[in-house]
């Protein structure tokens, strides 16, 4: 194929400029990173034929007209040219033309919310009943970012782990991904491009993974003082070894009620590779709608208030079941009253501390 | 709970009430760096006041300097603040450098994360605000007026006390290093990580107040210059015969007037939150973190044209005077500036199409990113074909510029590639990512002031810059910039994330050390710029230029002395073409010699010093909780605002004799180069 | 040699220089002035977008139409409208060069003025009374801001007013009095149509279920 030659030649000198660095987003393990690879380097092909001979002009320019050579046209009138100028004009617009058609289609191609509709190049997805036209169910992974860790469950099995995701070879996996605290962002660099992850809200990620290995996988957004550590291991296995780690977990792991989950959140730096096997169904849930803390009004009730004009006069004095970053805030636990300056600005207690002890009895979590 | 025992806990109730939340435990005592650059930096201060106290200077600084209205001085004053900033700013990347050609395999480095965090976020603030903005802003100062052939800026004072807000932002961020910390978020100061509830100490609220300080400033000097363009210009000089530098400035200034207010207003939305406990930007509450990210672009996406339209200007000056030919297609240059203004507006949500948003969403902004590529691509070819057929003078400003063609182009082409939403899924916030906006920031922005202090240097003092220490100091700009940066660009294949402190595996190591060599040669090149400065003013008396048109220039600037008398033009030029003082001196145009008049002037005033030095004093009080002074300093601000405005004696006229005095001793000193 | 052509250049149609001195450009401040409340304007553009975004996320609390009183508000718009059209009767007066009855005028208005920060002062501290503070959710914390920095605005051009007034008094309808009024006249009524937005849009649109 003609463009796996074009391919080649682009690679060969960086390869040859790395000296065999693992270039991972140039030859990852999964298809939608493959498809996202060969758009780069589509667009980058597109590009140097405009950017090649601009900088050759460039040199031969700078060069050629330069005082010393007397030989050299001088003519300090020519400063405009119609033709010139449609052309300067054009030759940009041609590529972006093309280059917008090639985004357009890609952008929708690879959306990541889009379920993936292939494999791989060659194959495309054929259910467990063998017709091809019936997609495959994929296997649905629940990503929690938390501070510094990442907690991965699985509905269907009935099992998390933390810091460490496995997922069958061939087949399609939608990541569903909320976030603790701050923002994040979910990146396996050799599975698929990377989706942020944030709190209160969740985002997706379709992708499959088509080579067995242990690919690394990470938080891609700054997220405070652990962000160097956020790292897990992602497990491309084939269906069978997939299977004996369910097992395994479900036979190994510890339990992850609430209140587990409540203490794990908790702001922690390189924690080891932790599997659960007792997870409470509705975690991921309570965690996506900010209330495993059962004193906690979930979001989704609270925007179905909203969505009916609010909660009236009578709703004003629920703050406290609705207060969320100031409990789970860094490092100082659950018990401080917020330390914002209006809640300092009572004279008898400027700045807010006397009041910490009451707050503490209403804020202390309430754990089942 | 769990938590470390706050220091202010354990201070007494008057303390806290006289110095809010600031504690001896936020000296950073414990930290030797820190320590150590405070002693290096204390003792270079006490050095520089010791010598402008030996040699009786104060009185001149403030007569001449501080208090002056004059749009050369100040613009003089941005630069040096730019440059003196550019050293702090390049301290922290020399620090990140060797941090992260250290810390892998197990090793943590030199640097803990909690200040590590804060050096890259002070690293991108500083580069941004204090450096890219003053070297910008100082040039536009300097040169428009002169270019337009008007004797000041449209608001002498606000000129002044702009500069002197941004000054006061510096000095917030400069005090952030060695009383208590900066913010560890970033550069941007993302929520819900900014918020009080995950950064609770004093580092946001510096990054706050600097920035909303600085702000001020840059907003005023917009409206400032734009006043000045477009009411200012000299008699005959209609739009389309304006200097493209002037074009680019007016579109830059624009876009500061229209996105500033915009960072102004998000980060009071998050001052609201951090101090009064607002839910703008909380995940409880209603709170929508997402709009931070949002507003926050809205400003940022439009900044990076406002840093990189003047030195576009700045190389189509450049380019048309040392290929002594009129700039190719200034019709199309000046188009190209205005669609890339508008079109800079509609493309912010390119910084994160890994938000979620639909794939039609991010197409949308895909396109329209790459369409700015068009105008850029056209610019880039206007200055080729200004070469083309050119007689082509490889001074400094015009190897710049060069070497900003064969640079920036690289740029240009990684970031429509990083527009393109699938392939941004897998580089976004990737040391790709890093490598490609310094590739245009320093290829573009900075190269673009370095020629533009190259080129208007000899008009700033009279001498021109020392040509040798000039070159050293490009070469290892230029090589250092591109063996620090592609191992950034490989490393971002390589899928290596940024702003991480350490490392887990040694492979990527090599490529860290490479970089870090990297930086070594661009520090080569800070030092022989500094020494270029230095040699170049004790040989004044060799570089003197007395023509006041060293390199054969094609605007105004040029048709005055060098430096400029305070009036800058004895009589106001009147333009009849474009390149206008190419055109006089075709047409055979001699200096008036007699018929001076008086000219009106403004006058120096010191307002602008006071009003900002208590705007400062408020924002360490606001940063450090320290009630009763914020509301002294917010009162005082408006009390000294209102005190200015009773001073109605604002301007006074440089007499007829005195013009005559200072143009006859130019003409004297013309005459004896002649001969 | 020099000597002998003072103004060499300068044949009958092509002059390089203005020989005579006009001072500076007029308009500029009025200009400059424009630039910054456009500058202004998009501030409240934030924060009129951030109150569209968040302007329904009641957290369970109260809305607009449980907290707001359209008859004060109208009241209070009032105000401001009278305010406005007062204040180009003082504009007028000074065209006229009355400096009594432009003084009049702008005491006028500088009451009004003081009647609509006072009202909403009120507003404001009934609602914080009953518990609808701008801490309880992100519609009352955009509301409040909003509204609040509308009110910021027009106290500061009250402090204005107060000080032109000085200065007229001190000074007389000087030019650059005059232009300071001009000033303060677009201040004042660019205020009045950030108003009629806010009445607009957060209070009537609010109040509606």
């Amino acid at each position: 194929m003609p463009v796996r030659h074009l391919r080649l030649l682009l690679v060969l000198p960086l390869i040859l400029l790395t000296g065999g660095c693992n270039l991972v987003l140039l030859s990852p393990a999964g298809d939608v990173a493959l498809q996202q690879r060969n758009l780069l380097i589509a667009s980058t092909v597109l590009m140097l034929l405009i950017i090649v001979p601009v900088m050759a002009l460039t040199v031969a320019f700078a060069w050629h007209y330069r005082e010393g050579n007397k030989k050299a046209v001088y003519d300090p009138n020519f400063h405009h040219s119609t033709g010139l100028e449609v052309v300067i004009w054009s030759a940009p617009l041609l590529i972006i033309v093309a280059l917008g058609a090639l985004t357009w289609l890609g952008t929708h191609l690879l959306d990541p919310y889009r379920p993936v509709t292939r494999i791989s190049a060659s194959k495309p997805i054929v259910s467990s009943v063998g017709d091809p036209m019936v997609s495959g169910k994929p296997l649905v992974i629940q990503v929690v970012a938390l501070d510094w860790k990442w907690l991965f469950l699985y509905p269907e099995q009935g099992i998390a782990s933390l810091n460490e995701v496995a997922a069958p070879v061939d087949r399609p996996i939608e990541f569903r991904i909320t976030s603790s605290s701050v923002m994040n962002s979910l990146f396996i660099p050799a599975l698929a491009g990377q989706i942020y992850a944030m709190p209160g809200m969740q985002t997706r990620l379709n992708a499959v993974i088509n080579k067995a290995g242990d690919y690394e996988g990470f938080s891609a957004n700054y997220s405070g003082a652990g962000f160097s550590h956020m790292r897990f291991i992602f497990k491309g296995i084939d269906e069978g070894a997939f299977s004996a780690w369910v097992d395994k977990i479900k036979q190994e792991g510890g339990g992850l009620t609430r209140a587990d989950y409540l203490k794990l959140e908790r702001p922690s730096e390189k924690e080891p590779v932790r599997y659960y096997k007792a997870v409470d169904t509705d975690l991921y849930d309570a965690i996506l709608n900010m209330c495993v803390d059962r004193a906690k009004m979930c979001m989704h009730d609270m925007a179905a208030i909203d969505a009916r004009g609010g909660g009236g006069r009578e709703g004003i004095n629920t703050v406290m079941s609705l207060t969320y970053d100031k409990a789970v805030r860094r490092g100082t636990g659950a018990t401080q009253q917020a330390t914002f300056v209006t809640a300092l600005c009572t004279p008898a207690d400027a700045y807010g501390l006397g009041n910490a002890a009451k707050a503490s009895a209403a804020a202390t979590p309430r754990l089942n | 709970m769990n938590s470390e025992p706050n220091p202010i806990d354990t201070y007494p109730h008057w303390w806290r009430l006289l110095f809010g939340r600031f504690t001896l435990e936020s000296l950073p005592l414990h930290e030797p760096i820190v320590v150590g650059t405070f002693i290096v930096v204390a003792l270079g201060g006490l050095a520089v006041l010791a010598a402008i106290t030996r040699y009786k200077l104060w009185g001149v600084l403030w007569r001449d300097w501080f208090t002056s209205v004059d749009h050369k001085k100040i613009g003089i004053m941005y630069m040096v603040l730019g440059i003196v900033m550019l050293l702090r700013g390049f301290a922290d990347a020399v620090l990140m450098r060797s941090q992260q050609a250290i810390a892998h395999g197990g090793a943590e480095g030199f640097l803990p994360p909690h200040h590590y965090d804060q050096i890259f976020t002070a690293h991108g603030v500083i580069m941004i605000f204090f450096v890219a903005m003053p070297l910008v802003t100082g040039l536009m100062n300097f040169v428009v007026p002169l270019q337009i052939g008007a004797r000041d800026v449209a608001f002498p004072f606000l000129n002044n006390f702009s500069f002197w807000m941004t000054t006061g932002g510096v000095v917030l961020a400069m005090m952030s290093l060695f009383i208590g910390e900066f913010a560890a978020t970033g550069w941007l100061a993302y929520p819900p990580l900014s918020n009080i509830a995950y950064s609770p100490s004093v580092g946001v609220d510096y990054y706050i107040w600097a920035l909303q300080i600085a702000g001020v400033g840059t907003t005023l000097s917009g409206v400032n210059l734009i006043a000045t363009i477009v009411k200012m210009r000299a008699p005959g000089m209609s739009m389309m015969k304006m200097p493209v530098f002037t074009w680019t400035s007016l579109c830059t200034n624009i876009l500061i007037v229209a996105s500033f207010p915009v960072l102004g207003a998000v980060l009071a939305l998050l001052t609201l939150d951090r101090y009064v406990g607002t839910n703008f930007f909380t995940n409880d509450l209603g709170g929508n973190p997402m709009m931070y990210v949002n507003l926050i672009w809205i400003w940022g996406h439009p900044e990076v044209y406002i840093l990189v339209l003047p030195a576009f200007g700045i190389f189509s000056e450049v380019t048309s005077t040392f290929c002594g030919k009129r700039l190719f297609g200034y019709a199309s240059m000046v188009y190209a500036t205005v669609v890339i203004t508008i079109l800079s507006y509609l493309v912010w949500l390119h910084h994160f199409f890994t938000m979620g948003s639909g794939a039609s969403v991010n197409s949308f902004f895909g396109i329209t990113t790459m369409i700015i590529s068009i105008p850029t691509g056209a610019k880039i070819f206007n200055w080729l074909f200004t070469m083309y057929r050119g007689r082509i003078r490889f001074d400094l400003p015009m190897m710049w510029t060069v070497a900003f063609m064969l640079t920036f182009v690289v740029g240009g082409m990684t970031g429509v590639l990083l527009a393109v939403p699938p392939a941004d899924f897998v580089l976004h916030n990737s040391l790709f990512l890093v490598a490609h906006f310094h590739n245009v920031i320093i290829g573009g922005v900075l190269f673009g002031l370095f020629a533009g202090i190259y080129y208007w240097w000899p008009k700033a003092f009279g001498f021109r810059l020392d040509p040798f220490w000039g070159k050293v100091s490009f070469w290892c700009w230029v090589v250092g910039f591109w063996v620090a940066f592609t191992p950034l660009y490989i490393l971002g294949l390589m899928g290596v994330t940024r702003r991480m402190s350490t490392f887990q595996g040694t492979e990527y190591q090599p490529l860290f050390v490479i970089a870090a060599f990297g930086a070594a040669l661009v520090a080569c090149g800070i030092v022989a710029m500094l020494v270029q400065f230095a040699v170049s003013i004790l040989r004044r008396e060799q570089l003197r230029d007395v023509t006041g048109d060293p390199w054969g220039g094609r605007t105004l600037e040029w048709a005055t002395a060098s430096p400029p008398p305070a009036y800058n033009f004895a009589f106001t030029p009147m333009v009849h073409d474009g390149d206008a003082w190419w055109d006089m001196k075709s047409r055979g145009y001699k200096r008036p010699l007699e018929g001076y008049k008086a000219i009106h002037m403004p006058k120096n005033t010191g307002a602008g010093v006071v009003i900002s030095g208590i705007a400062t004093v408020f924002g360490i009080a606001m940063v450090w909780h320290i009630w009763w002074l914020a509301v002294i300093a917010f009162v005082g601000v408006i009390a000294a605002t209102i005190t200015h405005t009773f001073n109605y004696d604002r301007d006074y006229y440089i007499p007829a004799d005195e013009v005559a005095r200072t143009e006859d001793e130019r003409t004297r000193a013309l005459a004896l180069v002649k001969a | 040699m020099a000597q002998s052509h003072p103004v060499a250049a300068d044949d009958a149609e092509l002059r390089f220089y203005v020989a005579d001195e006009h001072g500076h450009a007029e308009g500029g401040t009025m200009l400059g002035f424009w630039l910054y409340l456009m500058s202004d304007c998009l501030i409240f553009a934030i924060l009129f977008a951030t109150y569209g975004v968040l302007g329904r996320n009641y957290a369970a609390g109260p809305s607009g139409a449980d907290l707001f009183d359209l008859k004060l508000v109208a009241v209070n718009t009032s105000m401001l409208l009278f305010s406005s059209i007062t204040y180009g009767f003082a504009m007028l007066e000074m065209e006229k060069g009355d400096q009594r009855m432009t003084q009049r005028w702008l005491a006028i208005t500088g009451a009004f003025g003081l009647c609509f920060i006072g009202l909403e002062l009120y507003e404001f501290a009934h609602l914080i009374h009953e518990g609808a503070t701008p801490q309880r959710s992100a519609f009352l914390s955009s509301f409040f801001t909003l509204v609040g920095t509308h009110g910021l605005h027009v106290t500061f051009g009250l402090i204005w007013l107060v000080t032109l007034m000085v200065q007229v008094h001190q000074r007389g309808l000087i030019p650059a009095n005059r232009r300071r009024l001009m000033c303060l006249s677009m201040f004042w009524h660019f205020l009045d149509v950030i108003w009629i937005g806010v009445f607009t849009f957060v209070y009537l649109m609010g109040s509606l279920k």
